[in-house]
């Protein structure tokens, strides 16, 4: 490591910020279900998903070391690349939480590689094959596979259970049914995501000359990896829970149990038969089907209709960024400065900005968001939601939209 | 460009029988829980539905100690 020069050092430190937004922008994934229903106190849940993320962050270094080979050609890569693609990433991620929309931190990391390795190395550098297979198709299959599977467990449910699952056995059992899958999503978001950033450090190290070509991730990679993705999803994104769990549909614990039991399922088979599905897109559309598979449940299409444009943009948009960054280091060390200073420039912005107006936390995590823009003065928990359904788009959309 | 619709055809079957049994299986055994809970506070007991619960519960504490393994594996 005697080699650890000045443009290492800001990729590392960027790699983990990227690896922090990445926890709280998936807090949602496994808790959000959870705390909508009440398993779990909102604290308590994203306490349990950090410390299983961190746990998850030590299991294997499998895939930090497939990290970034396929999509881009790795050989030759300069750490700039790498700080640039994960400026596109981090500020993409800040974006869409802002907005609590949920979106793939995954996609987000690759836009932006795919970005500043168009713009550093022209676009032959991507593979536009691996980007069909890797990221288009899965986008659209893992909604659909989770969405259908949770809808057809909960109608199941709602059948097996009808007027026998009932009192405080059932309810305790939905509880720790809940509990459970929500543990073994946060698990394996630890094992996936915690990784990818170790595998982007390791390759910069590799590309700055720092570490052998082909060596695993080094321990301390590991242990700050495991703790920027841990402190992230501690702190929840709460605006992004409040989405998935009360703004997409109304869960009740039956609802809740299928659809993270079926977003668990679908993300262990889908990485364990090789066609990996995004965690963010596999629970969106569980929650979606467990939505629909009650009787007299709906889905908010509004909401939902937000976050498939999100979905969409998300490679873009982040490679667009990537693509600038890169370009701006391109003019030399000042350069990199610059992007740098934008870089924590937007980020404190974007923190002011969610500062202002509605402040979502773990204290109003569970309150609909469209309360305050229909102006019911009624309790939050009497406000009728249907209310919200037949209104126009842009009604419930756009003060929501500012709201969230 | 090769679309490996086998492997996405398998991942959509398992993950669907797997989902719709487990939630299946864990709703059963709700269901013998709340049976015991009903006949309690009737002033019985229902040891077959509470063993039938266990066995149910058992049934998914194996898939999910599968999907563990799967994790570190």
């Amino acid at each position: 490591m005697e080699s650890f020069s000045l443009i290492l050092a800001i990729v590392v430190v960027t790699a983990l910020a990227f690896d922090f937004t990445n926890g709280f922008h998936d807090t949602a994934n496994a808790m959000a279900t959870t705390i909508s229903t009440g398993a779990l106190k909102p604290k308590v849940a994203v306490a349990m998903s950090a410390v299983l993320n961190l746990v998850g962050a030590f299991l294997s270094v499998e895939v930090a070391n497939t990290i970034s080979k396929g999509l881009v050609d790795e050989s030759g890569i300069r750490p700039e690349v790498i700080f640039a693609a994960l400026v596109g990433a981090i500020l993409w991620n800040l974006l869409t939480w802002l907005v609590g929309l949920p979106s793939s931190s995954s996609h987000a990391l690759m836009g932006g590689l795919i970005g500043a390795t168009i713009a550093s190395a022209g676009a032959g550098a991507v593979h536009g094959d691996v980007l069909v297979t890797k990221v288009l198709i899965p986008a659209i299959a893992a909604p659909i596979v989770a969405g259908i599977a949770a809808m057809l467990a909960t109608r199941l449910s709602y059948k097996l259970g009808a007027k026998r699952a009932e009192g405080k056995a059932a309810e305790k059992g939905y509880r720790a049914g809940q509990i459970a899958s929500a543990g073994l999503v946060s698990l394996a978001h630890g094992t996936n995501d915690a990784q990818k950033t170790m595998g982007i450090i390791t390759l910069a190290l590799v590309a700055g000359g720092a570490v052998a070509p082909d060596s695993d991730p080094p321990v301390w990679v590991i242990l700050s990896a495991g703790l920027a993705i841990a402190l992230g999803t501690y702190l929840g994104g709460w605006r992004i829970i409040r989405t998935m769990g009360k703004g997409l549909t109304d869960l009740q614990p039956q609802q809740g149990f299928a659809a993270q039991t079926s977003a668990a399922t679908v993300i262990l088979a889908s990485s364990h038969l090789g066609f990996s599905l995004s965690t963010t897109h596999s629970v969106s559309g569980s929650v979606m089907g467990a939505g629909l598979g009650r009787k007299g449940g709906v889905v908010r299409w509004s909401t939902a209709t937000r976050m498939f444009v999100a979905w969409g943009l998300t490679l873009p948009a982040a490679a667009l960024v990537g693509a600038v960054a890169e370009w701006v280091t391109g003019f030399g060390d000042w350069g990199t400065a610059l992007v740098a200073v934008f870089l924590i420039a937007s980020s404190a912005a974007i923190w002011v900005a969610s500062r202002r107006g509605d402040v979502v936390d773990h204290t109003n995590v569970n309150d609909v968001d469209d309360s305050p823009a229909i102006e019911i003065a009624a309790p939050a928990g009497e406000v009728p939601l249907t209310a919200t359904i037949p209104s126009p788009a842009e009604v419930t959309a756009k003060p929501s939209a500012t709201a969230l | 460009m090769k679309i490996d619709w086998a492997a996405l055809g398998s991942v959509f079957g398992v993950s669907l029988v797997i989902t719709v049994a487990v939630v299946g299986v864990f709703t059963l055994g709700i269901v013998g829980l709340s049976r015991h809970e009903r006949a309690v506070a009737d002033g019985g007991s229902a040891a077959p539905a509470v063993a039938g619960a266990y066995a149910c519960f058992a049934a998914c504490a194996a898939v999910v100690a599968y999907g563990i393994y799967l994790i570190v594996a």
